[in-house]
C-alpha cells in the first residue's frame, strides 16, 4: 500500500502548527476589534430621533444651560428628560410653525411623550448616579464630550466598564472646579497633575473600585 | 461523534454571549414605553391631589407666595436673605432665567434676540415696586407668554431666584448712599 503522506506532509503539519496559533490570534483581534467597533458600542453613531434635536443649536448657539433642560442632574441618579412643556416653553412663541417640530406640538396636544431614542444605554446590572458625579466636580463633557459641538446627539465614550474604571482608579486625571461641571470648553487653568490631586483631597473624592459599587 | 460535539461548544457559546437578558431586564423604569396605556408611559400619573406624607403644602406664604389675601412682601419663615442665598438663587437665575431676562435683568436675553416676546425690564417702576411674593407667583404660576417653571425649579430655589431679583434692581438703582463706608473708600481709591 502506498504512502498516505509524503515527506511534503510534515511541512504542512508543522506550517498547520504555525497557521493555526495565527488563526487562532487572529480570530481574537479580530472579534475584539469589532467588539471595540462603534458597530457595537455606538461611538460617534448620531441616533435617528422624532425630531432633529441638535444640542449644537441650544447650547453653543443660545447658551441654554445643561440644567434647563435636565432639571434633576444634580439631585437625582437621572439627569432628566424635559418633558414636551419645556420645549413648549419657547417653542410655543418661536419657531412655531416650524414642520421640523410638528412632532413636539402634535406631543403637547395629545400628552402623549415623545419617544427618543436613547443615546446612552447602560446595561440593568449598573447602577449609576449623576448627581454624585457632578456634585463632586466631575464635568458633563467629561463622559459627553463636547456636547454643545454635536448637530445630533452621540455617544463620546465607549461606556465599556474599562472606561469606567479609568476614572474610578484615577479621579485626579478628569475633576475640575465645582463651578466648571456645567462648562463645555472647560480647560484647566493650572496643571491638572497639581489641581487634580488638590480637588480630590478637597471635594473628598474616594477612589470607588469595589465590584458592589456599581454592581449592587 | 465525539468530535461533532466538541465543535459544538465554541457555537454555543459564542451564541449565549449575544444574549441580553441582564442588559435589558423585563422590568419597567421610568420613561419607559408600555403598550398597555393609551399614552405610551410605562410609569403613571400620581392620582390628582396626592400628597406625600409630611409634603402638605399648609404655608400660604412659603408656597403661594401671599400673605392673607395680597402678595407677601418678605421671605418665609425659614429662609434668611444672606450671601449665600443671594449667590444660589443667582445661580439657579442663570439657568433658567436669563435666556429671555438677560443677566441683568433688562429683559434681553439670547432667545429674546431670536424673536421671543420681550419680557419686561425688571428695573421699571411697576416690577421694583411688587413685593417678593409677586415673583414667586409669576415663577410658579406663568405670566403671559412665560409658562410655569413650578416644576422645573423647586420652592426653595425659586424663592432664592425672587430674593436675587429684589438684588438685581437694588443693583441697577443704587445710589452712592447705598454703598457702605468702608466699600465707598475702596471706590475713591480705585480712582487714583
Amino acid at each position: 500500500m502506498a504512502q498516505i503522506f509524503r515527506p511534503s506532509a510534515n511541512l504542512l503539519a508543522k506550517s498547520s502548527i504555525v497557521g493555526g496559533a495565527i488563526l487562532v490570534a487572529a480570530l481574537g483581534f479580530g472579534l475584539d476589534t469589532l467588539f471595540r467597533s462603534p458597530y457595537n458600542t455606538n461611538v460617534r453613531v448620531a441616533r435617528d430621533q422624532p425630531v432633529p434635536f441638535s444640542h449644537k443649536h441650544h447650547v453653543a448657539g443660545i447658551g441654554i444651560d445643561c440644567r434647563y433642560c435636565h432639571t434633576s442632574v444634580e439631585k437625582a441618579a437621572f439627569a432628566g428628560i424635559p418633558p414636551t412643556e419645556t420645549c413648549m416653553s419657547c417653542h410655543s412663541q418661536i419657531w412655531s410653525d416650524a414642520p421640523m417640530l410638528e412632532p413636539v406640538r402634535e406631543s403637547f396636544r395629545s400628552g402623549k411623550p415623545l419617544q427618543w431614542t436613547r443615546v446612552h444605554d447602560l446595561p440593568q446590572f449598573v447602577y449609576f448616579n449623576h448627581s454624585i458625579h457632578v456634585t463632586k466636580g466631575m464635568g458633563c463633557a467629561v463622559c459627553h464630550g463636547r456636547v454643545d459641538q454635536m448637530p445630533l446627539m452621540y455617544q463620546e465614550n465607549t461606556l465599556f466598564m474599562e472606561w469606567c474604571l479609568d476614572c474610578h482608579r484615577q479621579p485626579e486625571k478628569y475633576i475640575r472646579p465645582k463651578d466648571k461641571v456645567f462648562e463645555m470648553g472647560y480647560k484647566p487653568a493650572e496643571d491638572q497633575s497639581v489641581l487634580g490631586a488638590r480637588l480630590v483631597q478637597e471635594y473628598k473624592v474616594r477612589k470607588l473600585t469595589d465590584c458592589a459599587v456599581c454592581h449592587r | 461523534m465525539r468530535n461533532k460535539a466538541l465543535l459544538l461548544i465554541p457555537a454555543v457559546a459564542a451564541l449565549t454571549a449575544c444574549r441580553q437578558d441582564m442588559h435589558d431586564q423585563p422590568k419597567f423604569k421610568g420613561l419607559q414605553v408600555s403598550g398597555l396605556w393609551t399614552n405610551g408611559q410605562a410609569v403613571r400619573p400620581l392620582v390628582e391631589g396626592t400628597i406625600a406624607r409630611g409634603r402638605l403644602r399648609q404655608d400660604p406664604h412659603k408656597f403661594a407666595g401671599k400673605t392673607g389675601d395680597v402678595f407677601a412682601a418678605t421671605l418665609p419663615a425659614g429662609y434668611k436673605a444672606d450671601k449665600a442665598f443671594l449667590l444660589h438663587g443667582q445661580r439657579r437665575y442663570n439657568i433658567y432665567c436669563t435666556p429671555c431676562h438677560g443677566m441683568a435683568g433688562y429683559g434681553d436675553g439670547m432667545v429674546v434676540s431670536r424673536g421671543f416676546k420681550a419680557p419686561p425690564s425688571y428695573h421699571i417702576d411697576r416690577l421694583r415696586n411688587q413685593p417678593v411674593g409677586y415673583f414667586f407667583d409669576v415663577m410658579t404660576n406663568g405670566y403671559g407668554v412665560m409658562v410655569s417653571y413650578a416644576s422645573r425649579i423647586p420652592v426653595d430655589d425659586r424663592w432664592a431666584i425672587a430674593a436675587y431679583i429684589r438684588a438685581l434692581q437694588l443693583s441697577q438703582n443704587a445710589t452712592l448712599a447705598d454703598v457702605s463706608e468702608a466699600d465707598r473708600a475702596k471706590m475713591a481709591g480705585g480712582r487714583n
